[in-house]
């Protein structure tokens, strides 16, 4: 495709954009029907300026690859204005070095809540969350520095007999020669007794904090989702019992978990509300959604890739660098969003001030032109640990080293235990172009 | 070639040939040195090669870029002369250098 430095799409500002809600219906293909080799199909031949990849249904399908597929090799760097009443129209980067040329230029793309945050869809500016994932320098890093500690080595070697501990006793609780769901059984119960323990909140409660998980990133539109008022009252009851927390823990001595930290940390301790609450749903999904889907992702690629399988069960040894695999494959935050602060060129193309630019993560990890075989899942890639999974530049990951902990954890416990964790079905797959994870997988662990 | 010795925190030392022009991240990763990662590929991009550089070779190695400064900023273990290895070009000045490296990489 033709650079065109002259393109006079821009996104439609904020707020005075045409963006107001509810939001106006979505422009869909007309389709005979929705099964994926339909909409594989589709995506393979429409005319780009036809597709809203941010639409949920190519997230719930995995049909999105497709799409991303064809943006890398013909237009890289990619205006969608379709749907723009309903996201303002954006510019979808990627290849991995125009998306590492945008993640680390943070001068000029910028995270501010304010501005829409880090997400496709914006921030609700009716309801602004300060976070520091979505501030900009100096604030950013002074607010990260104060929980930072938190997945230090030192607190990382304490954690890992109690990671291995509860690893241990969940996969010995596991049913023998019966259908169960993966995702509930080990993905969800690891993740939330993890950060139970980060937050020093009570374990017996900790699926409240995979509820409010769920919420921060669940999209209102959908049947069955709280809508958007009612989403922002679950959050305040969320704020409402971490201040609690909040209050016992300012005026004692610290112990070492986040809420803790936050409340001692000069640079946080005088946080408004709205803040406290941002950080918590920052480290809430942060240490929550990610994790989750690649504890299930592993088990679903290694049974699509059955020779894999085999080479791990031959080389346990293999599970660090697996891990890295798994994490690179499963990209479980498709997306980081930022917006331009300045006109500037990136891939050829005029992005203007204020324009919305997305960072397609699950899209730079199947770059061909950076790495080899992208495509597939290979367990002893060389340099594994190259991917764009934890994102770049000074908003990369804080609890990247956690994550790897949890995970190479878990796989070592389930060699010493399982020759084999059997997929039954199909996984159903979070309908969102942000999350990209599973909501439920049936397995089998032969008796 | 350049020597170029590698401490790990624990005082592990690792002895390794690293040819001119290569940044010193690259020598690591292709001569199996622990303890340095790279996982951006050499963009000062996250600080997986993070190293102290002691004070006699800080002329010769140079200053930190802004990138390669906000990335070690947000370092637990950053010191005053905390670099990222990547950062550094093996030179024949560079002959016998010691990188150090913090007890943990992020």
């Amino acid at each position: 495709m033709a650079t065109r430095l002259t393109d006079t799409r821009v996104t439609q500002s904020l707020p005075q954009g045409s963006v107001t809600w509810p939001l106006p219906p979505r422009h869909r293909p007309d389709l005979p029907n929705l099964d994926k080799a339909t909409l594989e199909s589709y995506l393979r031949s429409a005319p780009l300026e036809e597709i809203d990849i941010a639409d949920p249904l190519w997230w719930e399908t995995d049909t999105n690859h497709v799409y991303f597929k064809r943006l890398r090799s013909d237009a890289p760097v990619f205006f969608t204005h379709v749907n723009s009443n309903r996201h303002r129209g954006f510019w979808n980067v990627t290849r991995w070095n125009d998306v590492m040329a945008v993640d680390t230029n943070h001068q000029v793309f910028s995270s501010e809540a304010t501005l829409g945050g880090i997400t496709l869809f914006d921030m609700d500016q009716d309801f602004i969350m300060p976070m520091f994932i979505a501030m900009d320098q100096p604030k950013h890093d002074v607010q990260r520095k104060a929980v930072n500690p938190i997945v230090s080595g030192q607190n990382l070697a304490g954690y890992e007999a109690l990671i291995r501990e509860r690893t241990q006793e969940v996969l010995d609780g596991l049913p023998r020669g019966e259908a169960f769901d993966w995702v509930d059984r080990v993905s969800i119960e690891l993740t939330s007794r993890m950060l139970a323990t980060l937050f020093g909140w009570p374990q017996e409660r900790r699926r409240m904090l995979t509820y409010w998980s769920d919420i921060s990133t669940s999209d209102p539109e959908l049947p069955g989702n709280p809508g958007k008022e009612e989403r922002q009252g679950i959050l305040l009851g969320m704020l409402q019992e971490f201040t609690m927390l909040w209050n016992e823990r300012v005026n004692s001595e610290p112990t070492g978990d986040l809420v803790s930290m936050l409340a001692h940390n000069p640079a946080t301790r005088n946080m408004p509300p709205m803040e406290f609450m941002g950080n918590l749903v920052l480290l809430i999904v942060g240490g929550n959604d990610t994790t989750r889907n690649s504890i299930t992702g592993g088990v679903y690629f290694l049974n699509k890739n059955p020779q894999e399988y085999a080479k791990l069960r031959a080389n346990h040894g293999l599970v660090e660098n697996m891990v890295s695999e798994i994490i690179r494959y499963q990209t479980p935050l498709a997306h980081m969003r930022r917006t331009a602060l300045q006109d500037t060129v990136l891939g050829g193309q005029l992005i203007h001030k204020g324009d919305k630019v997305v960072m397609w993560y699950s899209s730079a990890n199947r770059d061909d032109t950076v790495l080899d075989r992208p495509d597939e899942f290979i367990i002893d890639r060389a340099r594994a640990r190259q991917h764009m999974s934890f994102g770049f530049g000074i908003h990369r990951c804080v609890g990247n080293r956690l994550a790897e902990l949890q995970l190479k954890i878990l796989w070592e416990e389930i060699l010493k235990r399982f020759d084999n964790i059997e997929v039954l079905d199909e996984p159903e797959r979070v309908p969102s172009a942000f999350v990209r994870g599973y909501k439920k997988m049936m397995v089998r662990i032969p008796a | 070639m350049v020597k170029i010795i590698y401490v790990e925190h624990n005082g592990a030392r690792h002895e390794v040939d690293v040819p001119e022009g290569e940044n010193l991240m690259e020598g690591a990763v292709q001569n199996n040195v622990p303890g340095i990662d790279g996982d951006c590929g050499g963009n000062a991009a996250c600080a997986t090669c993070h190293c102290y550089i002691p004070s006699e070779w800080e002329a010769l190695t140079g200053s930190r870029s802004d990138q390669e400064d906000a990335m070690i900023e947000l370092a637990d273990t950053a010191k005053p002369n905390s670099r990222l290895a990547c950062q550094i070009k093996a030179s024949a000045a560079l002959d016998g250098l010691e990188l150090h490296m913090p007890a943990t990489q992020h």
